[in-house]
């Protein structure tokens, strides 16, 4: 198995969570007098990890794109079965591209943190190690490791470099994703006892025959317990309010990354693991007959409530964090599906919410919010940005349409195959959603109309108004470009994501790993 | 047991009152004009040097399973085994205690200090060995009288006299339940020795004042680990005592306590000798435990909830570290009560081959947890110790601003406390999934099913309260920040470079928990 190889590939990529747990750790013992030293240093060590996922996900392109490589796999815990066991299909390989970049625009567009500046990207990394550790592990207990490392660090990011109720989104932040992993932990040591493998990799416990009564409850719980973390209405609240108090760099990571850990554990190891958990519970109560209808209208509704939500918000950085879970919402419909085509696409809008989620924080938290110093839609539609930062509202204008989802860009592809998939199961659940989609047309408009092309008088209480706006400086052109150009190549070309995605989801799928 | 024998086990014991000795008759002989400082940092080392040397006569007994000597035969004191590992957990944190004891300044009589830790740790390694109930009481009297002394030991407050008389007041009442249920269980029995008694109640059948002994002996015990509804004391204490005595009682006393436990809860499950032609005696064995073990679980769970829940509202980081104690003190009780149950159907001695298994794993994973809560929490306290000394409180917000007035002190409390609250790769986590997995391995059923859930519920809880501190250290300025100047907190090297020790083992044993973990499961091939 170890020698599976395509030759000098794989190996490389367990150096994305070596890499950013070391840069961590050498950025917690700089200096703290040598800010551009920290700055520099954290973009080498999110590049070098992009280079290395870039490189991973070339390596598996071709003919053994279906194949599961392993790349590290050492006994961890001899006597209770654990190894240290890494590996990636498809889906990961995406997925670790898709850190890869959230992680090097987010480091682009927190150059202008001044504050304690080596610490802010010691905890940045170390959250990022974490999260490409979630990706990569084939161990259900090193997943639930990586999970849990992945946590902490967004408390610190928040709770020190935020803005509005810090400590208090922070903390909610954490107590939700904390108790979300609470349950996961029941089931995983649940799942540990129930298998009697003495084992907790994902493919001995994938087949590990569990009884379907045990599924039954056992699904409900884990699945719940990582959809916390993907904003699955109604334990979404979490989810805005610490969108907002997050500084930009950690907006975009949670927003384009964490919420996807979550949707990623659904799916490797709610789905994986308890197939038989999804089955009709022999009796239905308004028209939901088993888990999966029941969680497939929860994110029909997260994808209506979210854009509702987004549409009526005052705050342009809410308007975001509630389109968020919208999104997000599509993703878990797709997982609902359980075909093909919906999981394939489900995997695709992860990657896709990802970047344009990113972008949209980066020029709402970071280009607008930081030369105007409020998001206030009523304000901003004083100051007539469209002529002061052409760029910025150029950007969002390119942002706003990938958001929206029109073609050529990835939104467009994944939605559609959600729509699709979840079509094949129950036409319904597509009216409910396509409502929501008129509604992100909405409020993206209205967002766009309000915060750049705003015809409002200039209101004299603000002095700033006066003032000229700081310039649009390189790291900010550099992550627009690199998440803007993304979004599109991809939307043009979705080949090259879903001849990876899909023959994994169909491996997944077809019951357990391999 | 003859002398020969009864020297031989005790050797280590023997070495620590020599170290207390030789502590003593330094610090008043030879140090009499010395400095404090350097009659602390004299008596300390010798006395930390005095754990070594019993950890080397510990070594010596050799690295066996538990031995009780030939079956019927009136053993006093265990070698080997479990007992061995509780023993050398014992020493090593009471090292660890003196160590940090450096740079203390509550007190002048620095000899008497260590000298009397010894002598409570030596208490420790006998009741963690001991077989008989008469060693039992000796030992448990011995160090809770130590314990006592050093809560009283800081002169010139006030609020250190109240936590002893405090925890004197409960625990003389607490010894007293104790000593009154082992005189039932004698009176039942005819005998001392804890095998024998556990023979004579399986042959005429537990009688209802076996229970109420038991109940009796849980009160004195659950005094000891603070276990809620037993817990009272606790919180005052933590607070009150001089900080290297509440480290001390909420380390090694924690760990002779529970080794003490697991003595008591093992004889049950793993009966000594040959029961062959005598299966109704096992069988009587395992009907009389179920009862007992359901006393056990319910004061887990009480503790867990109770501890868990009145951490939340603390504002003294010592109160909190000790609600914290009694919520730890849940999961691990946890560890102890849950054990497979005889259904009646099957031979009892076909039961007790294939339970085996499961009850050294959940023996092993609540040493585990034990020692290495133990570990960090003597750090925990000594971070306290020395914001303290600087501040002169232990109110949360006396952390203020820690990570720019010591980066390296917050640093180890941001992975003690961590560690504590259960969060990966961290050892803290390490041990609660391990005892989780070992209660679910060895006991199937909803009611235990149901209490681990609640103990993973109930941790993910206790985030909050640990979080308030580090938030503190980490989050919000120090109050003269504002004025631009930064008042910073001095350590001593050697506190701090302990201090650091305890974080990278904290951090190395929760990457490499096997480490920790083979070297246990090394003691405890039988039971």
């Amino acid at each position: 198995m170890f020698l599976n190889l395509h030759p000098n590939s794989a190996p490389l990529l367990a150096f994305t969570i070596y890499l950013s747990f070391a840069g961590a750790l050498v950025e917690a013992l700089l200096p703290k007098s040598k800010p551009a030293l920290a700055r520099w240093l954290a973009l080498i060590v999110a590049v070098s990890g992009l280079a290395v996922a870039v490189q991973g996900f070339a390596a598996g392109m071709g003919s053994n794109q279906a194949a599961r490589v392993t790349i590290v796999d050492l006994p961890w815990v001899p006597s209770m079965g654990i190894h240290f066991l890494l590996a990636a299909d498809g889906i990961s390989r995406v997925l670790v591209l898709l850190t890869g970049l959230a992680a090097v625009a987010g480091v682009l567009f927190s150059w202008n943190i001044e504050l304690r500046t080596n610490e802010f990207f010691a905890f940045f990394l170390a959250l990022i190690g974490g999260v490409y550790g979630v990706f990569l592990s084939f161990d259900l207990f090193l997943l639930f490791v990586f999970y849990e490392i992945a946590i902490v660090p967004k408390y610190f990011l928040i709770a020190i470099w935020g803005s509005t109720r810090r400590e208090y989104a922070a903390m909610k932040l954490v107590l939700y994703s904390f108790m979300g992993s609470a349950m996961v932990l029941v089931g995983l040591l649940a799942v540990y006892a129930a298998s009697g493998s003495h084992s907790t990799s994902l493919d001995a416990l994938a087949h590990a025959d569990l009884p379907v009564s045990f599924q039954m409850w056992c699904f409900p719980l884990v699945f719940t317990g990582f959809a916390i973390l993907a904003g699955m209405w109604p334990f979404h609240t979490w989810a805005p309010t610490g969108h907002v108090a997050a500084p930009t760099a950690a907006s975009m990571l949670l927003a384009g990354v964490v919420m996807k850990l979550g949707a990623y554990g659904c799916l490797r190891v709610g789905i994986a693991l308890f197939p038989r958990g999804l089955d009709p519970w022999g009796f239905s109560f308004i028209g939901i007959g088993s888990w999966r209808d029941l969680f497939a209208v929860l994110a029909v509704i997260g994808i209506v409530y979210g854009a509702l939500a987004a549409l009526a918000q005052t705050d342009f950085k809410f308007v975001i964090g509630y389109s968020s879970v919208s999104h997000m919402g599509f993703v878990l419909l797709g997982l609902m599906t359980l075909n093909r085509i919906g999981v394939t696409g489900a995997v695709l809008q992860m990657f896709s919410h990802g970047i344009i989620a990113g972008l949209l924080f980066a020029i709402v938290g970071r280009i607008v919010y930081d030369r105007t110093h409020t998001r206030q839609l009523a304000e901003l539609e004083t100051m007539h940005l469209a002529k002061r930062l052409p760029f910025a509202a150029w950007a969002f204008v390119i942002a706003g349409v990938a958001s929206m989802g029109l073609p050529g860009f990835s939104g467009f592809v994944a939605e559609l195959q959600v729509l699709v998939g979840a079509w094949m199961v129950n036409p319904w659940w597509v009216a409910a959603a396509g409502v929501g989609i008129v509604v992100a047309v909405a409020y993206t408009w209205r967002a766009l109309q309000k915060a750049f092309f705003g015809d409002a008088p200039p209101s004299p209480h603000l002095h700033e108004h006066g003032q000229e706006l700081a310039a649009i400086t390189w790291p900010e052109v550099t992550g627009v470009v690199l998440l803007a150009g993304v979004s599109l190549f991809v939307g043009l070309y979705p080949e090259i994501l879903l001849d990876a995605i899909e023959p994994a989801v169909k491996t997944l799928l077809a019951g357990g790993g391999q | 047991m003859n002398y020969a024998d009864l020297f031989r086990v005790t050797l280590p014991e023997t070495v620590l009152e020599l170290a207390a000795f030789v502590v003593l008759v330094m610090d008043l002989v030879f140090l009499r004009r010395a400095a404090r400082k350097m009659r602390l940092a004299v008596a300390a080392l010798v006395g930390a040097a005095g754990c070594g040397a019993a950890l080397w006569a510990l070594q010596l007994q050799g690295h066996g399973g538990l031995s009780l000597g030939a079956s019927g035969e009136a053993v006093l004191l265990a070698t080997g085994g479990f007992a061995q590992v509780a023993q050398s957990g014992i020493l090593v944190l009471t090292a660890l205690t003196l160590l940090l004891l450096i740079d203390a300044e509550f007190t002048r009589h620095a000899g008497e200090f260590v000298a009397v830790v010894l002598m409570a740790a030596a208490g420790g390694l006998l009741v963690a060995a001991a077989q008989d109930l008469l060693v039992i009481f000796v030992g448990l009297e011995l160090l809770s009288l130590g314990l006592y002394i050093l809560t009283a030991f800081a002169k010139n407050s006030a609020k250190s006299a109240e936590a002893a008389l405090k925890y004197f007041l409960f625990g003389g009442m607490s010894a007293a339940f104790l000593l009154f249920g082992f005189s039932y269980f004698y009176g039942l029995s005819g005998s001392t020795n804890l095998w024998q008694i556990q023979r004579a109640i399986a042959a005429s059948g537990p009688s209802p004042l076996f229970y109420v002994a038991w109940i009796l002996v849980v009160a004195g015990l659950g005094f000891k680990v603070a276990a809620v509804p037993f817990h009272l004391w606790a919180p005052d204490t933590y607070e009150g005592a001089p900080t290297p005595a509440a480290a001390f009682i909420a380390s090694v006393s924690k760990v002779a306590s529970f080794a003490l436990l697991i003595t008591l809860s093992l004889n049950w499950l793993r009966p000594g000798g040959n029961f062959s032609g005598e299966e109704h005696l096992l069988e009587g064995i395992y009907r009389a435990w179920q009862p007992l073990a359901a006393t056990l679980l319910f004061v887990a769970a009480a503790s867990m909830l109770a501890g868990n829940l009145a951490a939340l509202a603390q504002t003294s980081v010592r109160r909190l570290l000790a609600y914290s104690a009694i919520s730890h003190a849940g999961y691990i009780l946890l560890g102890i009560a849950v054990h497979p149950v005889y259904s009646g159907q099957g031979s009892a001695p076909a039961f007790l081959q294939s339970t085996i298994g499961p009850a050294i794993r959940s023996t092993d994973a609540v040493l585990f947890y034990v020692l290495t809560y133990g570990l960090t929490t003597i750090g925990a306290f000594g971070v306290v110790a020395v914001v303290e000394r600087a501040t002169g409180s232990d109110r949360l917000d006396a952390f203020l601003g820690l990570h720019r007035r010591n980066p390296v002190l917050a640093a180890v409390l941001l992975v003690l406390f961590l560690s504590l609250a259960g969060i990966p790769p961290l050892v803290g986590f390490w041990a609660k999934f391990n005892l989780f997995a070992a209660v679910l391995g060895a006991s199937a059923g909803v009611v235990p099913f149901a209490l681990v859930a609640l103990a993973v519920v109930l941790s993910a809880v206790s985030l909050y309260y640990y979080l308030q501190v580090l938030k503190r250290a980490y989050v919000m300025p120090a109050i003269e920040e504002t004025s631009g100047k930064i008042e910073k907190i001095k350590a001593h090297p050697l506190t701090l470079a302990v201090l650091v020790l305890i974080a990278a083992a904290v951090l190395l044993l929760g990457c490499f928990p096997a480490l920790l973990e083979g070297w246990i499961e090394a003691f405890t091939p039988n039971l």
